[in-house]
């Protein structure tokens, strides 16, 4: 029997093919906004079979659209409060059915992956941006359009934060959000869980809990009712 | 330790070509030759080649400039050429293909996350990295940059960096070299994670002269794999053959391929507290047959290892993995392996 307390948050790479399955099909399920997430299997090397599945969850061509300081006082009331509280993850996510597009910026889009890492044994989100014609976005591009708390935090730790490095299967480079700390702050969301869930359970709501933290860096947010329904 | 000072001072000649798209100036100007350290980057001999290339904008190296000097060599040259030639690109490389390097502090904050990587296999957090002080910092990366050993060694040991232990290390360390790993309920040290990265390059045909062997010409033709290895800390005679065979077993005889996916259960089992003496001697188990397949040969039917090498050497397979760990890490406490293989040749599809 799984004792919580002496996990350290972490999950194996079989635990984390199996979360993920569990997440993508948890994400379809609740008919979110978004589109779903993709198992991509990836052999770890091209011309060899491996024994073991190795792959990483994809959603891609994402548009968001995101208020920033500019738009606020330009064209609505809102409080300024509303940043502040979008951070804290009690906003709806922006259904990108009602994207707005400003005209002083064209579209961009982003790509997530989702993969594991062998070295801190939990799952690391790697981004990538881009206009309507390809052209990739640098990181002080994306910096804008994230939630006024995180790029904060990157100005505070540029070269620790989100750091551009090759996505571990697809050598392009990517930028991620580094998982220091990651299973130490996992273990503190599930510990607090006054259900106490086996580890089984635990598994299966990984990801999303997973998720509920690290995409609202990027400014992706799960309504409530997503994570509340167990 | 003096292999670490044997690695520390070895160094690569290169002779800088500037590519002919851009060259400005009649005479082209003449290649210049450095020796490039093998635990350095190459980017960091921008500053170098500045006199001898007086083009107006900084340098950018065509390749992989995170990567360590010596194990790009290790890869790119199949036969050691000397010196090794290399084409540089001063201006418009492709940004998208290419992390852009910033410069010196690119170098640096790559190598300062993969040191902190490295002490998260090893401690179990980076906490000893994310709290060095600045002058600490700058001080250990200046000695990498400047290939200074002493330095090293001693700004390093304030991190408390659990190395593997082997004989020699038990011998004459001092004692403020802990043990690394997860200790058990009963508070024994069972096992540690040692930091690896291992680089993987195929070949369809045996070559009997290295000289003959097709060049690697695309990073994408490289498998990357960056993956700590578990050891056990009573198995003293864990060799770097065991340490290969778990990072890429499926270049070895098919029988261990079940010794493998028993490995993975392996972890989830560790992570449990085990209750019950029966999981240990399922552990026990593992790492007994680990052991009567070691004389296995380590030809398979699929793919054949042809070459191994490490900070320029080919080290025989028998020698413990902790020594080659100890003696052959570079400054970011990784140990690079490449790795050659044989392929049978595959059709396109």
């Amino acid at each position: 029997m799984m004792d919580l307390l002496h996990w350290d948050g972490t999950l194996s790479a079989k635990d984390f093919r199996i979360g993920a399955v569990a997440f993508a099909q948890k994400w379809e399920s609740l008919n979110f906004a978004f589109p779903p997430w993709v198992w991509v299997p990836c052999p770890k090397h091209p011309w060899l079979a491996s024994p073991e599945e190795e792959g990483y969850l994809s959603m891609e061509k994402i548009c968001i659209s995101r208020l920033n300081e500019e738009d606020i006082d330009q064209t609505t009331q809102i409080d300024t409060d509303e940043e502040e509280a979008s951070c804290s993850g009690n906003k709806d996510v922006i259904d990108d059915a009602t994207l707005v597009q400003r005209n002083h910026h064209e579209l961009h889009y982003y790509d997530f992956h989702i993969v594991y890492s062998n070295t801190f044994r939990v799952p690391v989100l790697y981004l990538r941006a881009y206009c309507s014609d390809g052209q990739p976005l640098q990181l002080d591009e994306i910096e804008k359009e994230l939630p006024t708390c995180s790029s904060k935090e990157l100005s505070k730790s540029k070269w620790t934060f989100i750091t551009q490095e090759e996505h571990p299967h697809l050598k392009r480079p990517w930028y991620k959000l580094h998982p220091c700390g990651t299973g130490e702050w996992m273990k503190l969301l599930f510990l607090n869980d006054t259900a106490q869930p086996k580890f089984e359970v635990v598994l299966e709501l990984y990801l999303l809990s997973w998720f509920s933290v690290v995409g609202q860096v990027v400014g992706l947010r799960i309504p409530f009712k997503m994570l509340n329904d167990r | 330790m003096e292999a670490q000072k044997y690695v520390w001072d070895g160094a690569i000649p290169l002779q800088i070509h500037l590519h002919e798209s851009q060259v400005t100036t009649l005479p082209p100007p003449p290649p210049a030759l450095i020796l490039a350290p093998r635990i350095g980057y190459l980017p960091l001999l921008a500053s170098l080649l500045k006199p001898y290339f007086s083009s107006t904008l900084p340098p950018g190296v065509d390749t992989i400039w995170y990567i360590p000097t010596g194990v790009l060599f290790d890869l790119l040259c199949a036969e050691p050429e000397r010196p090794w030639n290399l084409t540089v690109h001063f201006r418009g490389y492709p940004g998208t293909v290419l992390i852009p390097c910033e410069g010196e502090d690119s170098v640096k904050w790559s190598y300062i996350n993969s040191l902190k990587e490295a002490a998260y296999i090893m401690n179990g957090n980076c906490k000893n990295v994310m709290n060095m002080s600045q002058s600490d910092q700058l001080e250990l990366w200046h000695s990498v940059m400047n290939g200074n050993l002493e330095t090293y060694q001693r700004v390093s040991s304030k991190l408390k960096l659990a190395t593997v232990e082997d004989e020699h290390t038990s011998l004459c360390s001092s004692k403020s070299q802990q043990g690394f790993g997860e200790t058990d309920l009963a508070g024994q040290v069972k096992t540690g994670r040692v930091p690896v990265r291992l680089y993987v390059w195929s070949v369809s045909e045996d070559f009997d002269d290295l000289e003959d062997m097709p060049k690697v010409d695309s990073w994408e033709k490289i498998s990357y794999i960056n993956r700590p290895v578990e050891i056990h800390k009573e198995d003293k005679c864990f060799t770097l053959h065991d340490a290969l065979k778990i990072l890429v077993p499926e270049f070895f005889s098919n029988d261990l391929m079940n010794v493998k996916s028993a490995g993975v259960d392996f972890e989830d089992a560790l992570r449990i507290p085990s209750e019950d003496v029966s999981s240990d001697k399922v552990v026990e188990d593992h790492v007994q047959n680990a052991y009567e397949h070691r004389e296995a040969c380590s030809i398979s039917s699929s793919a054949e290892i042809k070459l191994i090498r490490i900070q320029g050497i080919e080290p025989k397979l028998e020698i413990p993995f902790s020594w080659v760990v100890n003696n052959l890490m570079n400054p970011d406490y990784f140990l690079h392996i490449c790795v050659c293989v044989k392929v049978p040749q595959q059709n396109s599809t």
